[in-house]
């Protein structure tokens, strides 16, 4: 460890990994005489057949020994990219739909790449995508908000109207309530993108509701239900409850990481209700109407209503109670080799702040604390860490996330007793991810 | 469709009235909303008939329309699984009259159609009134969505083919839909007081009790599910849908799995550790892992592939001289030239006896 070349596990370095770990220790031992050989192989499969020709010999990595064409030409120059996109070499990393889930792509959803994500923040253009009827790119100077009901004054804003007001920007994750329920009942997709990919986060800019509620004289003693209503096709509708509004933070937002809302998302107008299910998160908000009851509307009498054992359904199931998952080590991926592993994921939970996560590599046996990467946000993704030293052997793991309600993340084994495996949503149970001798990782479920 | 006309006029009207409000707090924001603005989006009707319109129609009335309007999606009788999941069907008339749909609990159809769960009828008639059709959505007018409604209940059975839908029988229907008794808010997922307090819901108590135990939680692993291994590729190849740099890479699930470390011992020949050796001096390592890939296959793969060939220790002695490319993808491997012929004889020996690190 103490030797600079010597770095545990790192076995295969550049280019296209040419030196064994057992190589490396040879090197770190003093004996060379075998890099010739192997330097000889390396550069022949990196320019062969061609290079072979020449006969030369290297003397070290191709990637240093052979200036590349960025340190030898000019560049772009600036804006070539007006808005810019990001390397080439991250044309893996998009939104993906899960083949046979949905029939209808104007109705279906789209998930977030979680396998390939750092910290916290989404990137707007990688945010699940979830439409009932399609998405439309709507006109913000023909975009109106009403507010009726139960208030005084029933209004009407313009986005200038909105915009003008006094703004809030918070960072929230929103997850879809069926996101994981491909896997009620058994292991059914094969990466994190897909399991929980309906997932993401990012800084909202906003009002909050409530003002605009107080604005319009809104009769809180009666009205303790609002509904929300979007201006698309199926004019989607969902009933919040008006504790989260009273509470300031359900908010009415253009702005998401700095720019206005993605027309996927809701541009130019959402509802963010932080800790809720993003079905309850509105796109293209027209309209918001204070009531004494719940409206039992399509999405909330038809859909994403839980079925329990037995054939009852849960209705107005709405808070994303606490879970988390690795992201990395995740199911198909392969470690590139033994050694120095850092286990990555993320956690959240919409009663609040994530408190602690814990990492198994043993399926749940024992368990170690994991590092949260500050700061850590109320109804937001946590960003978690933990070390880990691949052997070579096969292993486990696993996260187990708690609130500051001190709820500890379920078990499949916990989860299905009570809800058995027919729910479709709310699915938070802890993600399992095995990590094979060959070093490919696989989604399987631990009771 | 009278009613989208009278809210175009009204907002020509109001567009020129510069009503603002005096709003408290922020002056100049906002403007109150006419009658007829309210009118022509407050569209919802909830399960206590608020909001419901004027209007009627009969099963037979929906025929037509249905015909026309929905079966391309939904089928003739509602039944179709080809665009959406069927609307009727798995309801019976002992359904209607307990109000809990039996193959709910039982299982027993094959899917969970509308019919089946929907407890509340205005929930149906507000969806197809705000959101149908799926191309138009918004166009039928208050007869045309009672119609189809009455169509729709009379396919499920609920309502005779020739019963009038108008806003008092609509409420009658209620009390005979399958599943009015089907739902339950007892649960922890919505905020606030619990029913007993006015509130909806338990309180906000979970269903679910974990505890953060650190060490010897449990005696074994129960491990109950992995994914199939005829569905490794079925999202596609996962190589792709990763990133090409840092501590993993996506599987190729377009090939076969890595194959596991340990070769079945019997059949395999005995190993001298000659052949192992051989590879690791002639630099073979740097290009396959033994395990894995790295610019080639790895060597466990290249057994996995070729072991159960007849001709495997010529097919692969051949390949270590001459070199050959397309049967692990484009990159080439060239010719071996430089390793002795008592090499390729025991790195082939090594290869077909498991491949094993030493």
């Amino acid at each position: 460890m103490t030797h600079p070349d010597f770095r545990p596990g790192r076995i295969r370095p550049a280019p296209e990994n040419f030196l064994s770990g057992e190589q490396i220790k040879e090197v770190a031992a003093g004996r060379r005489d075998f890099l010739r050989n192997a330097f000889l192989a390396a550069g022949a499969a990196m320019a062969a057949p061609a290079a072979m020709a020449s006969g030369s010999k290297a003397a070290g990595d191709p990637a240093i020994l052979n200036l590349p064409e960025w340190s030898t030409t000019l560049g772009q120059p600036v804006a070539t990219n007006p808005y810019g996109m990001p390397s080439k070499y991250e044309a893996g990393l998009v939104r993906r739909e899960s083949p046979g889930l949905t029939r209808v792509p104007g109705s279906s959803v789209s998930f977030a790449p979680l396998q390939g994500l750092f910290g916290i923040i989404t990137p707007s253009g990688l945010h699940f995508e979830r439409h009932h009827q399609g998405w439309h790119d709507v006109d913000p100077n023909r975009h109106r908000l009403m507010i009726n009901g139960m208030v005084k004054t029933e209004a009407v804003y313009t986005m200038d109207d909105l915009m003008r007001l006094p703004s809030v920007s918070r960072i929230h994750f929103i997850e879809c309530g069926a996101n994981t329920g491909m896997e009620w009942g058994n292991v059914a997709v094969p990466t994190v993108q897909y399991s929980h990919g309906m997932l993401s986060c990012s800084e909202f800019t906003g009002v909050p509701l409530k003002l605009i509620l107080d604005m319009c004289g809104a009769d809180y003693k009666k009205g303790r239900y609002i509904l929300a209503e979007g201006a698309d096709g199926s004019s989607m509708t969902r009933t919040i409850p008006m504790e989260m509004v009273e509470s300031g933070e359900v908010l009415v937002a253009y702005g998401m990481n700095g720019e206005m809302m993605r027309p996927e998302n809701g541009y130019p107008l959402r509802l963010v209700v932080p800790g809720v299910q993003g079905v309850s998160w509105v796109k293209w908000l027209r309209r918001i109407e204070v009531g004494d009851m719940p409206w039992g509307a399509k999405d909330e009498a038809v859909h994403y209503v839980d079925m329990m054992p037995g054939g009852l359904h849960r209705q107005y199931t709405s808070i994303q109670e606490c879970k988390s998952v690795i992201t990395s080590p995740s199911g198909g991926q392969i470690l590139l080799d033994k050694g120095f592993h850092n286990i990555t994921g993320l956690a959240w939970s919409g009663r609040g702040k994530v408190t602690r996560v814990d990492v198994s590599v043993d399926g749940g046996i024992n368990w170690m604390p994991a590092r949260i990467e500050g700061p850590v946000q109320s109804k937001a993704l946590t960003r978690f860490n933990c070390d880990w030293v691949w052997d070579g052997k096969p292993y486990i793991l696993q996260s187990r996330a708690v609130d500051e309600t001190g709820y500890v993340q379920p078990t499949y084994g916990q989860l299905r007793k009570v809800r058995g495996t027919s729910s479709i949503y709310h699915n938070n149970a802890i993600q399992s991810w095995k990590v094979s001798e060959s070093g490919e990782v696989g989604n399987v479920q631990v009771l | 469709m009278s009613r989208f006309s009278k809210t175009l006029i009204a907002l020509s009207l109001a567009a020129g009235v510069t009503s603002a409000a005096a709003f408290e707090g922020y002056p100049g924001i906002g403007r109150t909303a006419t009658p007829a603005e309210v009118q022509a989006w407050d569209i919802d009707v909830r399960p206590d008939f608020k909001g419901l319109p004027a209007g009627k129609g009969t099963a037979a009335d929906g025929e037509v329309l249905w015909e026309a309007q929905c079966a391309s999606c939904h089928g003739i009788f509602g039944e179709s699984n080809e665009v959406f999941t069927p609307l009727v069907g798995g309801t019976t008339k002992e359904d209607i009259k307990t109000g809990r749909v039996r193959a709910l609990a039982e299982g027993g159809f094959p899917q969970r159609t509308t019919m089946m769960k929907v407890p509340t009828i205005t929930t149906l008639f507000d969806y197809i009134r705000r959101a149908m059709p799926w191309t138009a959505p918004k166009s039928l007018s208050d007869d045309d969505v009672y119609a189809l409604l009455a169509y729709m209940l009379n396919l499920a059975e609920v309502i005779p083919f020739d019963y009038e839908l108008n806003e008092q029988t609509l409420r009658e229907v209620q009390g005979r839909m399958p599943n009015r008794n089907g739902m339950t808010t007892d649960h922890g997922m919505w905020p606030g007081a619990p029913a007993s307090q006015g509130g909806m819901g338990n309180g906000g108590i979970p269903d679910v009790q974990n505890v953060a135990c650190m060490t010897n939680c449990k005696d074994k692993v129960e491990l109950v599910s992995a994914l199939p291994e005829h569905a490794r590729d079925a999202h596609g190849n996962l190589a792709e849908q990763n990133r090409v740099v840092g501590p993993v890479r996506g599987q190729k699930t377009v090939e076969p799995p890595v194959a596991p470390a340990a070769a079945p011992e019997a059949a395999a020949p005995a190993d001298d550790g000659k052949g192992f050796a051989a590879a690791k001096a002639k630099g073979c390592l740097a290009c396959h892992g033994v395990d894995k890939r790295i610019v080639g296959p790895g060597f466990k793969d290249v057994v996995a592939k070729h072991r159960e060939r007849s001709d495997a220790a010529a097919y692969l002695a051949e390949k270590i001289r001459k070199g050959g490319m397309g049967v692990w993808g484009p990159v080439p491997m060239p010719p071996q030239g430089h390793v002795t012929d008592e090499e390729v004889e025991a790195i082939v020996k090594w290869l077909l006896s498991g491949a094993k690190a030493q």
